[in-house]
This record gives structure tokens, sequence and C-alpha cells, in this order.
């Protein structure tokens, strides 16, 4: 029965500087659910990438067998033609083409270049049954919610007739009912024999439906997991990704807590595109000396849209609400005026709006203070040196150079990069978006560690996460955001995750409603 | 210790241009039977080309920008056709003019400035606008004819030389001793200044490179500078344009690689989301470096004016094309983020080369302009591929 689809033998994938896959062999049986977990940055995306052609053959080395023969495949395009088919975190639909024509994007039903489209309604119609989707072909995607948006790109995987379905954190994003809908159809589809793999942190999902189990740590395959025979717990999966007790994932801290350093009162802010949305409501909060104040939340709760909006109203219009600084109202109405009332917000995407990839690594660090290392204008470059390589030593950042381009870094140097930056506009409150996203483990200690290092310095940080265990281990104070509301504050020492997830939870209920 | 190839590996990106402009020169000089390098026609080509150079220079950070602007050749044409009205026909004291002519230009760049950073229309949309804009009005204000001739004293922005302080013949003919002296100073600095820079990067600790690779250099620049300086006092010196671009493009040469607001410019062209999180006032940055463009076309558009002693309708038409054609040649990069001042220059001598080779050589406009486009799309290429090897 259990004849392999999928064989993956000794890929070795290597970026400049780091070594995203060490020899991994992978295996997939025929009719099963394959999941892959691992912590961020374990190589799972890279992993897949090599298996799906885009990073063509001759880019790793090693060998890939799809039913018994031996792949070489140099785009997406190859890969898919043998039912190969990859779902993506980031979806690719197209916002504003239809169902139908984003269905057959590629693979149009046409007769000479000419679409044929009752063809393609009447496939469409069938390919949204097999998945349960009842919406019309024509409906315009940009209309549609995330989860339906995953359903049509399933269906387009269908479309291609597809063998193995591959799903990067395909419920990342989505409900509980949604999620479980999803599950349900991967569960369908293998009784008709579509093998999935499947890519995902929420073990709960994992444990349920998956067949076997293969866990990645630091670019190599720890073990793989069989579902079948005996009965795997989360916390046997999570050993073996991480490697270590989970005790030891947060240093120690010993806060002392001074007086309150930032606050802001009754802050109202709107949607830039969508005047009539509010993205957030009579938000009140505040953060004291020598405290990091979380902030815990799903996915568009309007967490990074409050930090945003409140460093010099980066995002958002209508804004609306006074902001303190160590009791006296401040002026932060613009990023300069923000940077220079001592607020440092480093973003969550480090790629697009918190580095300049090109540039060098000294380049990035100094751009939010250049008055600092120039004299009248003139930029003084041994001073900018000099300040460089001090940022260098102290967050121990890895590089060849400070004139290597930030583009090469991996993520976790990439963060700390952005996160001297910052140091370097000596602020005196950090906002700190999703500080550890996409960085391995041991980097992530080292951002704890830096974390905890500036409050001691009387510093007042916010840090946003979704990550709940990295909330309950570094924060003394939790505020939960649902909505764009502040719906929970609870002390660090009275918070468990399941009363953060109860306050998060309690947005799903009203939804239903 | 470096390898000689691995040094020119290393080095290829930054002087590659350098060594292509230097290869097509010998190509025209002995295809031309030496015309190109005569005194006269080297001066020439300094002449021809002074206004593109100059507006390479705004362009460049255009360019850098992220963005392009296609109306630079309209403006300079409806600032020339202003400097007419103002000097010819109303007989204005032509210094006046020349600052309301400047002035004209930064309003024109701060409008396309006002619509690219305020109102988010991209530059290419507003810059054609404007092309079609200020081409319309150049000919309102010619109506349809030209205008000139201008008073000798204006003429001399682009005919004139500089005076010499010796009078030194050669072979019979004038030497021109204060360029030749002029040469020798450049050069002393020029050294100087290297060494300096060598120096400096020794101190913390950086990697130089060796030092015979230094001499050459110098030696190598020392000779092409006086070679040129000779070139010039055979025929009659240094031209008053030379005057002008000289200290242009070292000083915008030095705000792009040592200024705060050359590293803004470089930060918003390389991400421009992440340099206005850092606290960039990126609209108003991008304002300016329009502002700054549409005073550099004017400034062309009077030299062009004076040259051709006459505000003319079709006046630095085409000349877009060779300026933003100079920047992409000279390794700026289209996405933004990337580009050099000396390397526009650089562009912008091996168009002018180009032009006046194949001019020389009885090549036809038509084969020009094909032999050109092609030009721009291997240099680019070129730039392409040897940022494709290294990544």
């Amino acid at each position: 029965m259990s004849d392999v689809i999928l064989e993956m033998r000794n890929i070795t994938k290597t970026f400049p500087g780091v070594k995203a896959l060490d020899n991994v062999s992978f295996t997939v049986n025929q009719g099963e659910i394959h999941a892959l977990v691992g912590e961020n940055g374990a190589g799972k995306s890279t992993l897949m990438k090599v298996l799906s052609g885009v990073y063509p053959h001759g880019s790793y080395s090693g060998e890939i067998y799809f039913q018994g023969k031996e792949c070489r495949f140099h785009d997406i395009n190859q890969s898919e033609e043998v039912g190969l088919v990859i779902i993506h975190q980031e979806l690719a639909l197209i916002p504003n083409l239809s169902i139908a024509e984003n269905l057959f994007l590629g693979n149009e039903r046409a007769n000479f270049g000419v679409i044929d489209w009752n063809e393609s309604i009447s496939k469409t119609k069938e390919l949204l049954e097999r998945v349960g989707l009842y919406e019309s072909p024509n409906t315009l995607i940009t209309n549609m919610g995330v989860g339906k948006q995953q359903l049509v790109e399933i269906a387009k995987a269908l479309a291609k007739k597809v063998k193995l379905l591959i799903l990067d954190e395909p419920t990342a994003s989505l409900n509980e009912t949604d999620s479980e809908k999803l599950l349900q159809l991967l569960l369908q589809f293998k009784a008709h024999g579509i093998s999935s793999i499947l890519i995902s942190h929420k073990l709960s999902e994992v444990s349920k439906v998956a067949d076997s189990i293969t866990i990645l740590r630091d670019g190599a395959t720890i073990e793989t997991l069989d579902c079948k025979k005996d009965q795997i717990s989360e916390d046997r999966i999570i050993r073996g990704m991480v490697g270590r007790d989970l005790t030891h994932r947060f240093p120690p801290r010993d806060s002392e807590i001074g007086e309150t350093i930032f606050e802001v009162r009754n802050w109202n802010v709107y949607h830039p595109l969508h005047e009539d949305r509010k993205v957030s409501t009579n938000v009140n909060i505040n953060v004291r000396r020598g405290e990091v104040v979380g902030i815990a939340g799903l996915m568009g709760a309007g967490r990074t849209e409050l930090a945003m909006s409140i460093f010099g109203r980066a995002y958002g219009t209508r804004i609306s609400g006074t902001a303190y600084k160590q009791g006296k109202e401040v002026d932060i109405s613009s990023i300069d005026k923000a940077i220079a009332n001592g607020i440092a917000y480093a973003t969550e995407d480090r790629k697009a709006y918190g580095l300049i990839l090109i540039q060098e690594i000294k380049n990035n660090i100094t751009l939010t203070n250049l008055e600092a290392i120039s004299d009248g204008g003139l930029v003084n470059e041994p001073k900018e040196m000099a300040v460089t390589k001090e940022y260098r030593e102290k967050l121990n950042i890895k590089c060849s150079s400070i004139l290597q381009k930030a583009v090469n870094l991996s993520g976790g140097n990439q963060q700390k990069v952005v996160l001297s930056k910052w140091l370097f506009a000596n602020p005196d409150i950090l906002i700190l978006d999703e500080p550890t996203r996409g960085i391995d483990v041991g980097a992530k200690y080292e951002i704890y560690t830096i974390i905890n290092r500036l409050a001691s310095e009387g510093k007042g940080i916010i840090m946003i996460s979704s990550e709940l265990p990295e909330i309950l281990g570094v924060c003394d104070r939790i505020y939960v955001m649902r909505e764009g509301k502040i719906v929970g504050e609870v002390p660090a020492a009275e918070a468990s995750q399941e009363i953060i997830m109860k306050y998060i939870m309690t947005q799903q209920e009203v939804m239903e409603q | 210790m470096k390898t000689l190839t691995n040094l020119f590996k290393d080095n290829i990106r930054e002087y590659g241009m350098l060594i292509a402009l230097i290869a097509i020169m010998i190509f025209f000089q002995i295809r031309t039977e030496g015309i190109l390098m005569k005194p006269v026609n080297i001066t020439n080509l300094v002449l021809q080309n002074s206004y593109i150079i100059i507006m390479a220079l705004g362009m460049l950070l255009v360019i850098i920008s992220g963005w392009i602007d296609l109306s630079v050749g309209s403006i300079a044409a409806f600032v020339g056709a202003i400097a007419g009205v103002l000097i010819v026909k109303n007989n204005m004291n032509y210094g006046l003019a020349i600052v309301i002519c400047l002035g004209m230009g930064a309003l024109i760049g701060a409008w396309h400035g006002y619509w690219v950073a305020y109102v988010k229309i991209p530059a290419f949309i507003v810059t054609l606008a404007g092309m079609l804009i200020f081409r319309g009005l150049t000919l309102v204000m010619v109506r349809g004819e030209s205008i000139g001739p201008f008073p000798p004293g204006f003429q001399k922005l682009s005919s004139g030389f500089i005076p010499d302080f010796f009078n030194v013949s050669l072979n019979g003919k004038p030497f021109h001793v204060t360029t030749i002296l002029i040469g020798v100073i450049l050069s002393v600095l020029l050294i100087w200044l290297d060494l300096r820079t060598r120096k400096n990067q020794q101190k913390y600790g950086f990697e130089v490179t060796p030092f015979y690779f230094f001499v050459i250099k110098n030696i190598a620049i020392t000779t092409a500078v006086m070679g040129f300086c000779y070139l010039m006092a055979s025929y009659k010196g240094v031209p008053n344009v030379l005057v002008i671009l000289f200290p242009f493009v070292t000083i915008y040469a030095f705000i792009t690689n040592s200024t705060v607001i050359g590293r803004r410019i470089y930060a918003m062209g390389g991400n421009e989301k992440a340099a206005r999180l850092s606290g960039v006032n990126t609209p108003r940055l991008l304002f300016y470096t329009f502002v700054n463009m549409g005073a550099l076309a004017a400034l062309a558009g009077l030299i062009v004016a004076a040259r051709l002693n006459s505000a003319t309708p079709n006046a630095g038409e085409g000349f877009e094309l060779d300026v933003i054609a100079a920047c992409f040649i000279g390794g700026a990069s289209a996405s933004g983020g990337i580009g050099t001042i000396i390397g526009a220059v650089v562009g912008a001598f091996f168009i002018g080369v180009m032009n006046n080779g194949m001019s020389i050589l009885g090549v036809g406009i038509d084969w020009q302009q094909a032999i050109k486009g092609l030009v721009l799309l291997l240099a680019v290429f070129f730039d392409v591929y040897n940022k494709n090897k290294s990544a």
C-alpha cells in the first residue's frame, strides 16, 4: 500500500553565507498527508522551493524522484506538469480577475488562443464544487475572504491535475471554521488518492490529520514520525523541532519597572483606503520604564496598524488621540518628530520596510540618525565606521565586513541590523513588531537577550508577536488586541496561553454570530 | 595578496565603462585617421556635450531616486526661449535674465516634483506631460521662429575661452600656458585626494588595493588629465563651459558621496518605504530632486541658446534621451538606488564620442541612431550580466 510517490535524496542547498539545507532526505508515500514541521528558518520553505523548481536543478545538490522517475525541474511549470502543485503562504491570485480567470491562468481553456468561456465557466463550477465553494465563477478575487481565496487556490491546483499537493501554512490566516473545512478537504482528497504535504505551525492540526510527520531543524532532517503506529503528542513534536527543553527558550530576566514612560489615550485610526473602516478604536496603552509590554492577537487584529499609526502616523488616516511621554503630551504627528521624541518602530517586514537591501550594513545602521555621524551635513565616514563596528560587536552581527550588503545576511542578522539602526537613533521607547519572525532559534534567543538588556537600561519596550510562547516568555504585561480594540490586559505572572487564547477566541464567536 | 586577475574582476564594474570609453576613443581615433583627438575636435567635443553632462548630473539624482524625467529637453528649449524674449526682444541685462531663467527652471522642476512627490503620479507620466507642455509653450513663446542674435557677453557662456596670462608660442602657434598650469594643479590635487582616502582607509583597517595598482592608476589619471590639457592648450585653451562644468561635476560627486543629503537620496531610491520609516522626509527630498533637475535643465538651455546664438523652437529635441542614456550607460539602475556621478559623466562622454566620431566618418543620422540604441542596450546588458554573476 505504501508505495512511494516522492523521494528527495540528500538535498543540500546553500545561499551566500548560509547552508539552508544540509543533506536533507524526505519521502512521501502514495495517498498520505505528510506534515513538514520545524521552527521558522528550519528550511521547510526552501525544501519546497527546491522540490517545485523555484530553485532550478543545478542550484542545489541531491536527487528528486517523483513516481519513481528522477526529476530535474528547471522551473515551476515543469513540476506542475507532472502533478506537483504548491500553494504558497502568500496567495498567488490576481485580485482584479475573476475566479474562472484565475483558475485557468497560464492553463487557459482556449482554441488557437481564443478563450472558450463556456468551457472555462462550466469547468470552474465543477472544480469549485469539488472544493466545496459555492460562488459564481465570475466573482472577483478581491471581493472574497482569505478562506475562500484559499479554496480557489486549491481548485486551481485541481485544475492542473494535481497528484501531490503542497500547502505552505494554509491555515495561518484562517479562522477556526475555515481551517477545519480545509483540513476536511485534505482528508477527502486523500480518500481520492491525492497525497499532500502540509507545512504548518499549528501542531494541533498536524496531529489531527497527518499520517506521518517529518521534522526539520536548522536545515537538516531530524526524524520522521509515523502517526499510524503511535499516538504522537504535541510535546513530542516540539521536542524534535526545538531540540532542547522549552524552558531554555527564553533568557531569564529580572524586571525593574519604573514610572510610566509612554502612553497613548483614546487612539482612533481609520483605514487609508476604505475611509469608513476603523482599524483602531479607542485604544489606551502604556509602557513603563524597564518594562516589556506585549501585544498579542491574530493576524489582522490591527496591531501593526496601531503601532505604525503611533509612529509618526506612518499608517492610516483621520488619526485622533493623544500621546504622552513621561506625563507630558508630545507631538508625534510625523516620523521625524516621533524619532525626535525618542520613539522607534522596528517593522515586522524587515525586507520591505526595514532595510535597504542593496546597501551596506553601515549605511543601513546610520540612516536613522545621520546627524550624529556628520558635521555640517557632511558624513564623517571614520566616525560612521566606528559606530557601525560598535553595534556589530554589541549585537553580535555575523558578517564578513560592515561593508557587506544587507541582502546577503541571514534573517537573524538582518533583524539585528534593524535593531541596531533603531538603537542608534537612541530611543526611549521601542516598538518591536514581530522581532523574531523568520529567524532561527539561536538568533531568537539573542534577540530576547537584547530586549532584556534594553529594558534593564530603562527603556520602555512594546513587543508585538503572534507567537504566544514568546509573548509569555519575554513580556511583563500583555495586551490582547482584536479587531482594532484592546480586549484584555494581563500581567505576565497571571497569564497563560489559555487565558490569552480565550481573549482571542472570543473574537471568533463574535465573528460567527 | 590578490592576483592581478582578481583585482581586475573586482574593479571591472567600476572601471568597465571607462575602459569602454577609452576603447571607442582609440577605435575612432584610428578610423578617423587622427581627427578625433585633434585639439580643435576635442574642444568641440567638450562644447557639444557640456549641456548633456550638466543635465545628466540632475538626471542621475532623479534616476537614483527611482524615477525618470522626460521633460528636460523641453525645459531647456523653453528656458532658452525665455532668455531670447528677455534678452533679445526686451534688452534685459543678461546677468539678470540668467538668474530669472534659472529660477524659472527650478519652478518648472517644482511643478513636476509636486505632482510626483505629493500627488504620487508616476514621474514617467508627469514628465511626459511636461515634455509636451513646455515644448508647446516654447513654440508659443518664439512664435515658430528663431530669436537672436544674443549679445556677445551672453554668447561667451558657451563659445568663450579663459584668458591666457602668458604669451608663449609653440611651433609658431600660440600655446595656452595657463591651461597647462591648471592641469598641473588639478593633477596634484587628485593625487593628494586619492592618497588621503587611501591613508584613511588603512587607518581604519580596510583592505586597500596594492600600492603598485595605486601608482598605475594615478599615473594613468595624470597622463589623461595632462594629455587633455595639452590638447586644449594647443587650440584656444580651456573653454568657459568647462569652467562651469568642472566645479558642477565635482560638487555633485561630492554631494552624492559624502553628504547626508546624498545618503538620503540613495536610501530613498534603494527602498523608499524603509527610508521613510527611518525618518527621511521622502516626499520633500523627491520634490527637491526635481527642483534641482529643473534648474540644471535651465542652465543647459542657456548654454544651448548661447551656443546656437539664438532661441529656436526645436532646441533640445531628443536631449532627454541622450541624458537618460548617459546615466544608464554609466551604470545607474533603472529601479533606483544605484549610480554614480562619475559614471554618468563617463556615459555622457561615451555618447558624445560616438556622435562625434560617427559624424566625422560621415555615418548618416539614421544609422547613428540605430547604433546608439544598440550600444545603450549592450551597455545595460553588460551591467545586468555582471550584477547577476556577482549575486
